[in-house]
């Protein structure tokens, strides 16, 4: 990673304005959605819409074709393009040829992506942004942070200071007066201009129509008073059928800023007279710049379902700390990493996929139904691939692929801590290590693994064998969880063996690219975990239960070992994680729960892959309630806790906010005990808690069963 | 909804009557082709939304949102009501007072008349120089949907959207009966292959672009006044 990129997260993490107005913001707009979407069934929107665009991406040429053949049958003039300079070359020309001297513009992305404005102004040609985060920006000499809300990481002070240094003196940092300043200024530039440029939300193949929408009134006042009107938009922007509008329009509003419907939405279909009586020029330009090229590309071509509502933004752990600019000069945030190694190129997005933690929120409110987090995998394998992997994550990966080498490197581990493990945790590294131990505990590495332990424990003679898959935390840092869970399984009479071949589950390198490495990963622990006789297979870490059950076969498919396959499959419906494996026991009355225990108040981490992959939230609140315990919910008890695997390693400055967030949120409960359902939270939350001296009890939800089952 | 009943009947005197399978199929088909043909034609539609319990729910969407709904049960009570606000509006001849109404068949040419020279500074004939120095712009929509607050409106003719984006302030007459239920269904009524501009509104022009603190008024009108009236039929 260049310093120039750290330096940058540094700077944004340690503006106050960024800090506090998206943070309030990403709070606001989680409950502002919900109640947006009320009686709307979300699932079926987003599948209607999905299949929309994927239709139409799979026809770009020919609805391109139908589009301008309606189009100029109504007297409009539509271009269509690869190159963004013909675009602007062909505007630059209308506009000398008409002796347009003044343009406004209504907030458009597309024309951002090519730089417009300062090509035209270059020119001698006037530009002037309408909507007013874009004027505010344009004045400020910026880019946009936010697709939706462009000037979102500028305070009112700072919006004055623009105000005052670039238009008129004398503002003071009153919004509304602010906002009626901009009408008055603005209002004059509407009146004179010749030219008025927009985007489109949608454009449709059926009936050659564009669909703006916008909440201050200023794109009809671009498209009806100035002489001519130049729309530029995006191929992805096409849908073929007219009635395809209306659940498009349902989504956009709701999920871009909460609201029903925005203010004004204007359906164009072909030029309108002006105001003068004289027919409206009105030029469309369908600019592709690399969209069918990407329509054509099998992972990315569900990327085009993109309706541009920066919902991926709003609920983004990360993008609420860094704001937009981080990511770069146009498209921010999940969506825009993905644009930006598409439209720019993808070197650009090198540094900016490391951003993505992978904690799964975007997937989950993506209205075009884009697996946002599997697309920057995939640019994280393609990076890999083209750039080769950085010296140091190529010679960990080495070690971990290698399991004798990587069990080795554990156990000696423990030996190398001791001068700063102190009470199961380790408080203090030296050196470049340092930033690991800021602001929260590390466990000790285990003297003797789990692996080791299980052969002392004595079992009950048992009818059925479930193997343990324990993954490196339990195996070398909490090996007590590995316990509890032979305890729990042994009194529904299941055995529990520990196959000795099991390795590393692979995500640390598919999360970072390296699918070779994956796969033999996956390889190596589908033929131990199926070595013996087993009914299941079942482990405590939600990102070891979705690579048994899923990431195994992707990462095989991934490289061509077909002949692995078949066995990848067997695995995956033989794997359990803990908590449904003992719900299904307790449901076949196999397990009981004591009875007459004393209540206890607790509060419930939903960690990113047990919630968001294995869907599995529910089950054990249902259990520990079952059990007689008082569940007290958290605030944004489904937000990432920051640690995202080796994420916390390489980008600490992050996960730390990330992870301080997630503490006061815990803390407000006034719960004692904490449980949650993945190893890696429970470092780096009972790290966190450890680091603040607080009392609070963090266990994971096999543990807490040990103690509640009969 | 006689359709059905005669879909019904056959079904039941079938045996009677001698009706084949394929008979009963062919009424039940006439009745949901001729029950499609009434909703088109908004009948059916009209017929379930005149329901109150419609106009609340567009009355609630659209004060969330800031606009202001009152109904009037004609076309004379409507009227007196914009009237008043003109008046309270101040509007009159001088500089930057003026009033710009679309003519639309809500106001009839011998009314249009007389409420010009009843209140000067108003015009029936907007111009873009008009429409920018009035204070108030009045037009007709032509639906309103109840699940959203929005009012639609096919604007081809630039005025009508020279008097609803201009002025501080909009007035919008619509027909009670032009309530549709949602987008969807507005969506399935317009043909864009005649209108060119169609222009849906839901509450005053806003931003929150400034620390995201909702602000009215920006571009377009600080607010918005939509009349709902009743009964057209009757003369003013």
């Amino acid at each position: 990673m260049k310093q120039a990129f750290k330096q940058s997260i540094i700077e944004a993490l340690a503006d106050p304005v960024l800090g506090k107005s998206l943070g309030n913001f990403s709070v606001a707009y989680r409950a502002g959605r919900a109640k947006a979407y009320e009686g709307i069934d979300f699932e079926e929107l987003r599948n209607e819409i999905a299949a929309i665009k994927s239709s139409a991406s799979s026809q770009f040429d020919e609805l391109a074709e139908q589009f301008t053949r309606v189009a100029e049958a109504k007297g409009t003039k539509v271009f269509r393009t690869n190159d963004p300079e013909a675009v602007r070359a062909y505007i630059l020309r209308l506009a000398q040829e008409r002796g347009v001297k003044n343009i406004v513009k209504s907030k458009s992305m597309a024309t951002e992506e090519i730089h417009l404005n300062k090509y035209l102004e270059k020119a001698g040609i006037a530009v002037q942004e309408t909507d007013l985060g874009e004027w505010i920006i344009q004045l400020a000499g910026q880019t946009p942070s936010h697709m939706v809300m462009p000037a979102i990481h500028l305070s009112k002070e700072e919006v004055t200071d623009v105000f005052n240094d670039k238009v008129e003196e004398g503002q003071k940092p009153d919004i509304p007066k602010l906002v009626n300043f901009a009408r008055g200024k603005l209002r004059p530039m509407f009146l004179k201009a010749d030219m008025g440029i927009t985007g489109a939300n949608i454009a449709v193949a059926e009936t050659g129509s564009i669909v703006l929408v916008t909440n201050e009134g200023n794109a009809r006042l671009v498209t009806t008073l100035p002489r001519i009107h130049v729309a530029v938009i995006g191929l992805e922007k096409l849908i073929e059928k007219f009635k395809d509008v209306a659940p498009i329009l349902t989504a956009l509003p709701r999920s871009a800023t909460a609201q029903l419907l925005t203010s004004y939405v204007s359906i164009i279909s072909g030029p309108v007279p002006n105001t003068d009586g004289s027919p409206k020029e009105l030029h469309i330009i369908l600019m592709d710049n690399r969209r069918n090229e990407m329509a054509h590309d099998p992972r990315f071509k569900q990327a085009l379902q993109c309706i541009r509502c920066a919902s991926c933004l709003n609920v983004c752990p990360v993008f609420r700390l860094v704001g937009g600019h981080v990511f770069g000069k146009v498209y921010t945030g999940g969506i825009g990493t993905i644009l930006t190694a598409w439209f720019d190129a993808l070197k650009q997005s090198d540094e900016i996929q490391s951003l993505c933690i992978q904690c799964g929120n975007c997937r989950e409110v993506c209205p075009g139904k884009i697996d946002i987090p599997a697309l920057i995998l995939e640019l994280r394998r393609r990076l890999a691939v083209e750039q080769g992997q950085p010296l140091i994550q190529k010679a960990i990966f080495t070690v971990v692929n290698n399991r004798h080498l990587f069990h080795t490197v554990l156990r000696a581990a423990p030996l190398g801590q001791i001068p700063f493990a102190r009470g199961g945790f380790i408080r203090h590294l030296p050196m470049f290590l340092s930033s690991l131990t800021d602001g929260r505990s590390l466990p000790a590495i285990t003297a003797v693994p789990f692996r080791d332990r299980i052969k002392k424990i004595k079992q009950p003679k048992c009818a059925e064998k479930a193997a343990f898959y324990g993954g490196c935390l339990v195996d070398f840092a909490y090996p007590e969880i590995g316990e509890a869970i032979v305890k729990v399984l042994n009194k529904a009479g299941i055995k529990v063996v520990f196959p000795e071949g099991q390795t590393c589950c692979g995500a640390p390198a598919r999360y970072n690219g390296a699918y070779e490495v994956a796969a033999q990963n996956g390889a190596d622990n589908i033929k131990a975990l199926l070595s013996e006789d087993v009914k299941y297979v079942v482990s405590a870490c939600p990102t070891c239960t979705v690579a048994l059950k899923e990431d195994f076969i992707l990462s095989l498919e991934a490289v061509g070992r077909k002949d692995d396959l078949p066995a990848a499959h067997t695995l995956a419906e033989k794997t359990f994680d803990f908590s449904t494996l003992v719900n299904q026991l307790v449901e076949e009355g196999r397990l009981k729960f004591k009875q007459g225990k004393e209540p206890t108040k607790f509060t419930y981490h939903d960690s990113c892959h047990f919630k968001r992959t294995l869907h599995a939230d529910q089950i054990p609140r249902n259990l520990m309630k079952q059990a007689g315990n008082e569940l007290v919910e958290m605030d944004e008890a489904d937000m990432c806790c920051g640690m995202g695997g080796s994420y916390s390693l390489k980008l600490p400055e992050i996960s730390a906010p990330i992870l301080e967030r997630k503490l006061v949120n815990i803390e407000k409960t006034g719960a004692p005990l904490l449980l949650i359902d993945c190893p890696g939270c429970v470092m780096q939350i009972g790290g966190g808690l450890d680091a603040r001296g607080s009392k609070i009890k963090v266990k994971h939800t096999a543990q807490q069963l040990a103690e509640s089952l009969e | 909804m006689r359709h059905f009943a005669a879909a019904e009947r056959a079904v039941y005197s079938r045996d009677r009557d001698h009706l084949s399978d394929k008979q009963i199929s062919s009424k039940i088909r006439s009745a949901l082709h001729q029950v499609m043909h009434a909703a088109w034609k908004g009948c059916l539609m009209n017929a379930v939304l005149e329901s109150s319990e419609t106009i609340e729910l567009f009355k609630g969407r659209a004060e969330t949102v800031g606009a202001q709904v009152e109904r009037f049960a004609n076309r004379e009570q409507a009227l007196e009501f914009v009237v008043r606000q003109l008046h309270r509006e101040g509007v009159s001849d001088q500089p930057r007072c003026g009033a710009v109404w679309v003519a639309s068949p809500m106001v009839s040419a011998p009314v249009q008349k007389q409420l010009e020279s009843d209140i000067p500074g108003l015009t029936f004939a907007p111009t873009r120089e008009l429409a920018e120095q009035a204070r108030v712009g009045v037009s007709q929509v032509d639906w309103a949907l109840a699940d959203t607050g929005t009012l639609v409106q096919i604007s081809d003719e630039v005025e009508k959207r020279l008097v609803s984006s201009l002025p501080p302030l909009h007035i919008a007459l619509v027909s009670t009966a032009a309530l549709l239920p949602t987008l969807a269904s507005v969506i399935a009524l317009v043909d864009p292959s005649k209108s060119a501009y169609i222009s849906f509104i839901t509450g005053p022009s806003r931003t929150a672009d400034i620390e995201r603190v909702l602000t009215i008024g920006v571009h377009g009108p600080e607010r918005l006044i939509v009349v709902f009236v009743d009964n057209l039929e009757v003369e003013a």
